[in-house]
């Protein structure tokens, strides 16, 4: 069952649930965070609608700078406004920053320690019809390996606002990862969130789980689709939603594996290096157990609709549901 | 305004502080036993104008909120920047002898966790034009810009953010995006400074891949560019008044110097862009910096 205490979308598995896309909240964060300081300041490289910065450049034209289609520039210009006291969001495709600016990245933001906030939209492989050039599979693997640097993936719209409210608040560099399609709504405003602390989004309603499953970003629903299915056939699951990548909430996702012994891992991403590598590296060493990983399996997108290309490649609800199904009966 | 014509007296005083920088950098980088050196040297005229005359600043209160800030975009050549700010009292010049050995301050290449009164880290090229960048939208943003809009707000009035750059990071395409938005956003309070020494590590710029017409190119963007000699201090220090006083642009200064300058032997040549003199080589170089140390000052008394 959803986990009665985070007060969850009642409505998330109904045909009427509220879909929004994740980079919305993002929007609405970045104003809201712009409201309360006025340090805050936005960068945008040329998209600056579709990575909904729009909101903030319309409100504050004078804290807005628009880059051009210049990822390098974007996020170094970023990195000299933090120098001066400002807190900077810098957003772009996930593709472009940070795929095609990583040492501008590493160099001026992460190794010189500014707080940039890197903003990476359309990242997943639910970009979809724009195909593989445009969808950003390897970000969370180059961000998550930068030492300094934070790295959050929100699994809805009222999430990432929240996460962007509280990047605004650190004197951190950190990666914000969001998906261009609309997305159910998973959590509500009173839904707890802390960068750095994951949260069981499903549990079963009485006993141990026998697999955990650990979700980043927008495949949450999927995930929650699979655990309700399987709670159906007798399967007892917990769903973890670890949005902070890093840092990582060791404690949690060991918690979650001396509960269960078995994880799957589920993301938007390649699995090698990604958040499924992280869980397997903080298990690996702490308590190992048997996984699963449901990602990209080292191949590159194409075009297609989000669902035709997550089903395609082994992200939908029956794959997660055979992943499970895969660990428990390994020993 | 913090600049002042350069008197005869302040120039001799400037060039034995060069001078002395110089030694200073001939000794660490044999004691590092790698490193550059014709980058360093030819930089040293330049570093000694700034950070004796030109930068508002407090080697004993370097976070002071109110300094100018120059940020090195090519980091590779700081054994002068070290070498420098050693002289100007931010740290004991004793300690320049730890360049590039373990557990030392003075990084390779440098780094603000270990040396946090750097403005920024630096070595990958074609970044810090962009950093200076950035800091003079933020100051421009807040009317901290010369003439900005709190002009008559207090001292904050006055500050420049200053970019030193090399000829050859503009083979960089990250260079000529952030110079083309300072460009785009009249950042008259962004004056970049490119060491115009025409080689790079495999050889002479103009082979590699050519610059010329370098002044025009800056000039296409937007820029107020003002071409000086390196090593005159009069002419360095009249071009930083003019780039102060543009109002509508960013300035950029094409410092024409001599690689090595100093030792005779490192002028000109590409060879010592990327290694350090060896103890024979070193002994040449300190030998004909005293000299010269003794020439400066004869000649002006």
């Amino acid at each position: 069952m959803l986990n009665p205490k985070l007060k969850l979308n009642p409505k998330m598995f109904s045909e009427d649930c509220e879909q929004v896309p994740i980079r919305k909240g993002f929007g609405q964060g970045l104003l809201a965070a712009g409201e309360a300081d006025k340090n805050v300041v936005a960068l945008c490289a040329d998209l600056t609608e579709s990575t909904q910065m729009n909101m903030f450049a319309e409100k504050f034209p004078e804290r807005f700078v628009e880059i051009g289609v210049a990822e390098q520039n974007l996020v170094t210009v970023a990195s000299g406004m933090a120098a001066m006291g400002k807190i900077p969001f810098c957003s772009s495709y996930a593709m472009f920053s940070p795929g095609r600016n990583w040492e501008q990245i590493r160099t001026t933001i992460a190794y010189n320690d500014r707080p940039v906030k890197i903003v990476g939209s359309h990242a997943g492989i639910s970009v979809g019809a724009d195909g593989g050039t445009h969808q950003a599979l390897e970000d969370i693997t180059l961000m998550r390996v930068m030492p300094n640097m934070d790295v959050v993936s929100p699994c809805d719209a009222i999430e990432a606002k929240k996460a962007t409210l509280a990047l605004a608040k650190t004197s951190k560099p950190a990666y914000l990862r969001l998906a261009r399609e609309k997305t159910p709504v998973i959590t509500t405003e009173e839904t707890p969130f802390t960068l750095g602390k994951a949260e069981i989004f499903w549990l079963p309603e009485v006993g141990m789980a026998e697999v955990g499953i650990i979700v980043t970003g927008d495949l949450m629903h999927r995930a929650l689709l699979a655990a309700k299915e399987l709670k159906a056939e007798d399967v007892k699951t917990k769903v973890m939603n670890l949005s902070s990548i890093k840092p990582i909430d060791k404690d949690a996702i060991i918690a979650l594996a001396k509960e269960t012994k078995r994880i799957v891992t589920v993301e938007e991403h390649q699995v090698a290096g990604g958040m499924g590598s992280a869980v397997a590296e903080v298990l690996a060493q702490n308590y190992p157990i048997s996984m699963e990983f449901i990602g990209i399996q080292d191949k590159f997108g194409q075009s297609g609709t989000p669902d035709e290309l997550i089903e395609h490649y082994g992200m939908g609800v029956e794959s997660i549901k055979k992943a499970v199904k895969k660990v428990l009966e390994r020993k | 305004m913090y600049l002042m014509h350069l008197t005869e007296e302040k120039i001799k005083e400037l060039e034995i502080k060069a001078n002395d920088i110089r030694k200073s950098i001939i000794e660490m980088l044999l004691e590092a036993g790698s490193g550059h050196t014709a980058g360093p040297l030819g930089m040293a005229d330049i570093f000694t104008l700034f950070y004796f005359h030109i930068l508002r600043h407090d080697p004993k209160n370097p976070e002071w909120e109110e300094r100018d800030r120059l940020v090195l975009s090519n980091g590779h050549i700081c054994p002068v920047l070290y070498a420098t700010m050693a002289h100007a009292g931010y740290f004991p010049i004793e300690e320049l002898k730890t360049l590039r050995k373990f557990g030392t301050r003075l990084q390779g290449h440098p780094h603000r966790e270990y040396l946090p009164i750097l403005e920024n880290s630096s070595g990958p090229l074609g970044a810090g034009l962009s950093q200076a960048t950035g800091m003079a939208l933020a100051d421009k943003m807040d009317g901290k810009d010369p003439e900005g809009k709190q002009a008559s707000y207090g001292a904050s009035k006055e500050r420049f953010i200053y970019c030193f750059m090399s000829d050859g990071e503009h083979d960089e395409g990250n260079t000529w995006e952030a110079i083309m938005l300072a460009g785009k956003n009249k950042l008259r309070n962004l004056i970049a400074v490119v060491d115009r020494n025409n080689i790079q590590i495999d050889g002479f710029t103009e082979n590699i891949m050519p610059l010329e017409p370098f002044a025009d190119k800056w000039r296409a963007f937007n820029w107020h560019v003002i071409e000086v000699g390196g090593h005159d201090f009069g002419a360095l220090n009249q071009a930083v008044e003019e780039a102060q006083a543009v109002y509508e642009k960013p300035t950029v200064i094409i410092a024409h110097t001599i690689p090595g300058k100093g030792v005779h032997e490192f002028e000109r040549d590409y060879k010592w862009h990327g290694k350090p003199p060896n103890k024979e080589e070193a002994k040449i170089a300190l030998n004909e910096l005293r000299t010269l140390g003794g020439k400066i000052k004869s000649e002006h008394q």
